[in-house]
């Protein structure tokens, strides 16, 4: 972004261009207001009146109290207008669009905390608009979600313990089968040994030496790195045979999955974390399971994909209460979304067993990439939702 | 002080744009948009403060903003734009009220974007460094660049699925086959389009890209097609442009300064729909159609060849045997052999007027080159959109004359095709959905 897009240096430019026109229409105007006409505290007390034309935008107070603040903006101008309220770096507290002229509305916005805030009258919808500034006083009020936050944290580490033990344990079946020459049994542990590190994978990257040990594919492992891992064993079982080493790629591989996992159980989430982790599972699917190429041996991708899936789903399920109490409307849609995607990949799912990728067609795929895009919508507002406020 | 003469000439200048385009506005919205001047751009503020424009009442500039709202849709007789960006959607949920609610979501998204803003408040950074960005960000600090946003229903719309069948026009039926249709699944039919026309190619597609991001869930892509030029003028203050054959195209279009033309042959008519489609008044049908050039071959035939199957000069754009572009074309000259001057096989002959029992549709056609074929060709062509009262009695009858006897027919293959239904303009306060579901 071009340095004189900067918020700094916008702030003054409407106003000029507004008093211009504001000439040109009228003919004559003897009191240049740009914002703000008083700055009488306001507090709970009833609502603040803003009143916006085309080149001004007047409140009746620019100080408040913390907690829930009323503004009434009324659009006596000739442009479409909206309000807005700004925290810093223009992130929106809260706004009313498409007051059209003529008409009144109420804007409630609840401020948690105390600071400055931007108001800002947008005649037109295009710009910066008329902006002035907003002080909070008061003391920060305490969210009643932040105990369901806590708890949701809590929850969500012990889904991560949960999920370590079991890939521990089954890497270690796993591992025994390649180890004991016993091809068929290896394949058949494979996909299912990988299932819970899909569910958990956005925590265990971020160890970012022991990933491409683990699951690196050959095509992305970084200059002086061997490639190792469940990968390999997949191109051995799949398409070269076991190879002399395949025993010691084993054995390292049991040793780095042992470490992921207990060193997954240090990892302290965040609300945040969780919720973009959700986002970053589906991410995963959609760039690297839809397209067939996570598991190019094995065509096993389905099951990566119903571990990325769970594991969002689980990670969305102990942040219920926050997003419930938030925006229902959201949790709601997830719900719908979460459910419309299991359900079209429980299609290619007999008994405990799914589909190789190239049994699907052009159209399941776009199904799922359907479903999929629905579901990565809802998913991708949660961060917004949970962040911490 | 200076800015207030400039201020005025600036209202003058875009209060002409919307009499060239023949959109009548709501009040409010012309209003605004009267004020804003013709270098308005997202979130700007480089935009109309610093940069005095001195048009006077003319043809509006490349990058003003259309008006949304009106009796008809945008982007019909609007002076056709650059760029075109056409998607064909399917509609994916079978809930009505997402539909409807998606249907109030893309008013008032495309609304905001013709006007140069963000798809929604904010949307570039507005929601904090957590969320992602509500507005893709692209066409942020970009001129208006008269982006129209016309949206229109297919027939597999009024099926059983949203309680619509009794609501469908009696007009708004399947294209039937034509000769020698190579048509491709996919890139046929849908069950709505959008259609997103701008002087500049980004504003088209962030224009659709917001759109569909909108739909997730409710509506998703069937088949979508991108235009560089436009090979039609919609209005007397455009020149002619050429299509990929380089000939021009579409010089005997009707046009915006012809009421009575729109009127007959373009806009839908209250007694045309007296049952359930009666919603249609005032809209009218789209018929897309992908045409692929068959341009090597083309480009390897002679000129006289080329002008005998057009039936116009290459040069000027004068039917055969005349010598002015907008003569109009005399089908019993002869030519020096004895002949017609205009063969009989050409193509202004068979799609003309006076050939077809007074038909004459509105095109508003785009260039297209989606790169090549992987045999060392080109895969470009026409993608041909029209708009027109009824297809039944305007496209079909004219297609099936082109289709049986046409000699363009060698160079051509129609691989593509729709139709859509799309509904009046807006007035204030109204969205897409109303008038559909009533």
């Amino acid at each position: 972004m071009p340095p004189a897009l900067r918020p700094a240096a916008r702030v003054v430019v409407p106003v000029a261009l507004s008093l211009a026109a504001a000439l040109a229409l009228t003919g004559c105007t003897d009191k240049p207001t740009a914002t703000a006409g008083s700055t009488a505290a306001g507090g709970s007390s009833g609502p603040i009146t803003v009143t916006a034309t085309d080149t001004t935008c007047e409140l009746s107070a620019t100080t408040a109290k913390a907690g829930t603040v009323t503004f009434a903006v009324t659009n006596s101008g000739s442009k479409v207008n909206e309000f807005y309220l700004y925290a810093e770096g223009d992130r929106i507290v809260s706004e009313v669009e498409n007051i059209t002229p003529g008409l009144s509305r109420e804007l409630k916005v609840e401020v948690t905390e105390p600071g400055t805030f931007t108001t800002s009258c947008k005649p037109g919808m295009v710009g910066d608009g008329i902006r002035g500034t907003f002080t909070v006083t008061g003391t920060a009020v305490k969210g009643s979600a932040d105990s369901k936050v806590a708890k949701a944290i809590t929850d969500y580490r012990a889904f991560v313990a949960s999920e370590a033990d079991e890939f521990v344990e089954n890497t270690e079946a796993f591992v025994t089968a390649v180890k004991a020459g016993d091809v068929a049994g290896a394949k058949s542990l494979y996909a299912q040994a990988r299932h819970p590190w899909e569910a958990i994978e956005p925590v265990a990257e971020s160890f970012g030496d022991l990933d491409p040990k683990i699951d690196g594919r050959e095509d992305v492992i970084a200059d002086g790195l061997a490639f190792t891992g469940y990968h390999r064993l997949e191109k051995d079982l799949w398409k070269d045979g076991l190879q002399k080493d395949s025993s010691a790629i084993a054995d390292r591989l049991l040793a780095d999955v042992t470490e992921i996992a207990a060193r997954s159980k240090t990892v302290e989430p965040t609300a945040l974390s969780i919720a973009t982790g959700a986002k970053a599972l589906l991410d995963e699917v959609a760039t690297g399971k839809i397209t067939g190429e996570e598991e190019r041996y094995s065509h096993t991708d389905l099951w990566d994909f119903d571990g990325n899936l769970e594991g969002s789903r689980q990670a969305l399920a102990v942040l219920r209460p926050v997003i419930a109490e938030r925006d229902p409307a959201l949790q709601k849609a997830l719900d719908a979304r979460f459910t419309e995607l299991s359900k079209l990949l429980s299609q290619h799912k007999t008994g405990a067993q799914y589909a190789s990728y190239t049994a699907l067609s052009d159209a399941d795929l776009k199904a799922l990439t359907v479903a999929l895009d629905a579901l990565s919508e809802q998913v991708s507002k949660v961060p917004g939702v949970v962040e911490a406020r | 002080m200076s800015d207030e003469g400039l201020s005025r000439r600036r209202l003058l200048g875009v209060s002409g744009t919307a009499a060239v385009a023949g959109v009548v506005a709501g009040a409010t919205t012309a209003g605004a948009l009267a004020q804003r001047g013709n270098a308005v751009s997202r979130g700007d503020e480089a935009t109309a403060a610093g940069a005095p424009t001195s048009t006077a009442a003319t043809a509006p500039a490349l990058d003003a903003p259309i008006p949304f709202r009106g009796e008809h849709q945008a982007g019909i007789v609007t002076p056709a734009q650059d760029r075109l960006h056409f998607v064909a959607l399917d509609v994916v949920t079978k809930d009505r009220v997402q539909l409807q609610q998606l249907l109030e979501d893309w008013t008032r998204a495309a609304e905001r974007m013709t006007a140069g803003a963000e798809a929604a408040p904010g949307g570039l950074v507005g929601g904090g460094p957590n969320r992602a960005p509500e507005d893709t960000g692209e066409a942020f600090g970009l001129p208006a660049s008269g982006l129209t946003i016309t949206i229109g229903y297919g027939p597999s719309l009024f099926d059983d699925r949203f309680g619509l069948a009794s609501r469908r026009p009696a007009a708004l039926q399947d294209l039937p086959a034509f000769t020698g249709d190579q048509l491709d699944p996919r890139r046929t039919r849908g069950d709505l389009c959008i259609q997103a026309c701008a002087n500049d190619p980004q504003v088209a597609v962030h224009a659709v890209r917001n759109l569909v991001r909108l739909g997730f869930g409710v509506v998703a892509v069937r088949w979508s097609q991108l235009g560089f030029g436009r090979t039609s003028s919609t209005s007397t203050t455009q020149a002619t442009p050429r299509n990929l054959f380089g000939f021009k195209d579409g010089t005997n279009n009707v046009k915006a300064e012809e009421p009575e033309g729109l009127a007959q042959h373009v806009w839908v008519a209250p007694q045309d729909e007296p049952h359930g489609g009666a919603w249609m008044a005032g809209g009218s049908y789209l018929v897309a159609r992908r045409i692929r050039m068959h341009i090597e071959v083309w480009d390897r035939t002679s000129l006289q060849e080329q002008e005998d199957v057009i039936g116009r000069d290459k040069k000027e754009g004068a039917p055969l045997g005349q010598s002015k572009e907008f003569d109009t074309p005399d089908f019993s000259r002869k030519g020096p052999d004895g002949g017609p001057a205009i063969p009989v096989n050409a193509h202004v002959r068979l799609a003309h007027e006076s050939q077809l029992g007074g038909i004459r549709i509105l095109r508003r056609g785009y260039n297209f080159t989606d790169g090549s074929d992987g045999v060392g060709h080109l895969d470009a062509g026409l993608f041909f959109v029209a708009y027109m009262r009824n297809p039944g009695k305007q496209f079909v009858p004219m297609q099936r004359a082109l289709a049986k006897a046409d000699v363009l027919n060698e160079y051509i293959e129609h691989n593509g095709s729709a139709v859509f239904a799309c509904p009046p303009g807006l007035g204030d306060g109204e969205h897409w959905g109303k008038a559909l579901f009533g």
